[in-house]
């Protein structure tokens, strides 16, 4: 080997002492070793997703026409349709977003702008990380337990109101920790900025952060919601019901009806020992999936609208 | 302690800072600070990197109660009034001594909702587009962004946005404007610009400007504060002023020999 001796002959680093072995082979057979298996992750993630869209879509696809979409559930496999469930979802999860969004993102401001690094902070922050990995029954036990029986004067029981409200509890976690995470990304140097010229903490955040994180909260808020669009045990929990045929009215009337939702039917259907009630559970899947596809659809739109133009 | 009150005779003082230490967490990070600043004059904070220019700098507009940490002893007289008692209110304050950061930093928003953005938050009564051609004009943008004052403050080159950033400062009719190292992100022709420009506001504004360029600091300033860091028993470091006088005595016959090594380039 030849160093360039005479360059380093005046430094105090004895550059003789140092020795690379780059062995390059063997780190390009890692290489290819570690891109094998991931991309053996991504094709056995895909294929189990894949035989699970195609084996629902060869059993459901049939099954979705208007007469399906636009009927009761019935005890007749022929009869029966999906209206009440579909109408339900759109009911809980409009009153889940009513209710979740503002609150969610009403906290995560409050934690990240207002009482950021202090030992309160601390504490709820701890706390929230906990409750967004409690599980769904749990929330289903807690809405029982409070917003069917105590809040029962408010709530009338086992209603529409009861279930959204447990959801929304559900849901909150992961919207709060979704906004602060939007908040923390815009830089400091915004916040500063805003101060310095003569700005109170809520006009900086009114008019400079939150217009900023904004993307990131609808996209956090939409992704939490389809999860509660998802939730059959906390709903099945507070006593949703799985044969309702009438639609709640469009008043504050329907906040007091009770309720069906597209997992629980799709749950009592699979249930069920006949072969006729399973393919209806696949077109139910279908339909609850599109319904989740669009909402992810308004989140990537939603994001794509407010992105501030660079 | 070198400040020598005998060599800087002022009849008025804008800002006077008194017995500044300024610590973080336990940490003393600058001690013992005296600078009158007069009005309608350009300061310049030299000295090594660390030795607390930006933290004296971020004090004199309370921008330092923002970092959690932070805790200033000692009292800073801005026309007289302690503008660490009680009484007094940063955010008020701020409206007085705008700053101008380091990094360009514009709101993702349109050239004109930048500018007046500080004025309607501030309940800014008066013409608003006449207030964004002003303050776009005294920062000697108007010309280049006349015709866009739509597009987004980040689509603009580094020297415009910094220069939009002073535009955005000069709207609120500052009395103080501070600036941390204002062309430390520029090209040359940018920076003269900027320099160009600070030489204009002095008529109206008193302007204190951290600035590790000595050219920079005797081209633009009428006085010059040296700072250095000498190590402490604890093992940290900490800043003091080691002399504050008029530019060109700082440059050209100063008292302490730290001085002139530092500003003749033989500084360590
Ligand atoms: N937010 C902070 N928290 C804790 N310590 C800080 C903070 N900001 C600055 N310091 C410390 O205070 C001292 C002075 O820092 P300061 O940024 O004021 O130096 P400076 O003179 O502006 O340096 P430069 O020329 O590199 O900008 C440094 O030792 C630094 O580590
Ligand atoms: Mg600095």
């Amino acid at each position: 080997m030849t160093l360039p001796s005479q360059a380093f002959q005046d430094d105090s680093l004895d550059f003789k002492e140092l020795k690379f072995f780059p062995d390059l082979p063997k780190r390009y057979k890692i290489d290819s070793v570690f891109k094998f298996a991931s991309w053996a992750a991504v094709v056995i993630a895909l294929s189990v997703l894949s035989i699970l869209l195609i084996e629902v879509a060869i059993d459901g696809l049939s099954m979705i026409n208007w007469q399906f979409l636009t009927s009761y559930p019935s005890r007749k496999p022929a009869d029966a349709g999906i209206l009440s469930p579909i109408v339900g979802t759109i009911w809980v999860m409009v009153l889940v977003a009513l209710f979740s969004f503002p609150i969610g993102v009403g906290a995560g401001i409050f934690l990240e702008e207002f009482i950021a690094d202090s030992f309160l902070e601390n504490v709820i922050e701890v706390n929230i990380a906990n409750l967004a990995a409690v599980p769904s029954i749990i929330y289903g036990l807690l809405g029982l337990q409070v917003f069917v029986r105590w809040l029962f004067p408010l709530t009338q029981g086992r209603t529409i109101i009861s279930g959204a409200l447990t959801l929304t509890l559900l849901v909150l976690p992961i919207i709060i920790i979704a906004t602060r995470e939007a908040l923390r990304a815009v830089p400091g140097s915004m916040r500063q900025a805003g101060f310095a010229l003569g700005a109170t903490r809520w006009q900086v955040v009114r008019d400079i952060v939150f217009p900023q994180a904004l993307p990131g909260i609808l996209t956090g808020t939409i992704l939490a919601l389809s999860r509660g669009i998802g939730e059959t045990a906390p709903l099945i929990t507070i006593g949703a019901l799985t044969y309702v045929a009438f639609l709640p009215p469009l008043s504050l009337e329907g906040l007091h009806s009770t309720f069906s939702v597209l997992p629980i039917q799709i749950f009592n259907w699979v249930s069920r020992p006949q072969q006729e009630f399973h393919l209806l559970a696949a077109g139910a899947i279908i339909v609850l999936m599109v319904l989740l596809l669009a909402m992810n659809g308004i989140a990537i739109y939603l994001r794509n609208r407010f992105q501030i133009t660079r | 302690m070198a400040f020598n009150s005998s060599s800087v005779t002022m009849t008025e003082v804008v800002l006077s800072l008194r017995k500044l230490n300024v610590f973080y967490g336990s940490s003393l990070a600058v001690r013992d600070v005296n600078i009158d600043i007069p009005p309608n004059q350009v300061v310049a904070f030299i000295g090594p990197s660390g030795c607390g220019k930006s933290t004296v700098l971020r004090c004199l507009n309370r921008m330092n109660d923002l970092i959690p940490s932070a805790r200033v002893e000692g009292q800073i007289f801005y026309h007289g009034k302690d503008i660490y008692d009680k009484v007094v209110d940063p955010v008020d304050l701020r409206r007085r001594i705008g700053m101008v950061f380091q990094k360009p930093n514009p709101f993702p928003k349109s050239i004109y909702d930048n500018i007046a953005f500080g004025a309607r938050i501030n309940g800014y009564k008066g013409d608003m587009d006449e207030l964004v051609e002003t303050s776009l004009r005294k920062a000697a943008l108007w010309d280049e962004v006349k015709d866009q004052l739509k597009k987004s403050g980040l689509a603009l080159s580094g020297g415009q946005q910094q220069r939009l950033c002073i535009a955005r400062a000069i709207a609120l009719q500052p009395d103080v404007i501070l600036m941390d190292e204002p062309c430390s992100a520029l090209d040359p022709i940018s920076t003269l610009k900027v320099e160009d420009l600070i030489h204009e506001l002095e008529a109206q504004y008193t302007i204190v400007i951290v600035t590790h360029n000595m050219q920079q600091a005797s081209r633009v300033s009428d006085y010059t504060a040296f700072f250095n860091a000498e190590p402490t028993e604890k093992g940290g470091k900490v800043g003091y002023l080691v002399e504050y006088d008029k530019t060109d005595k700082i440059f050209n016959s100063p008292q302490e020999q730290a001085t002139q090594e530092y500003v003749s380039g033989r500084f360590g």
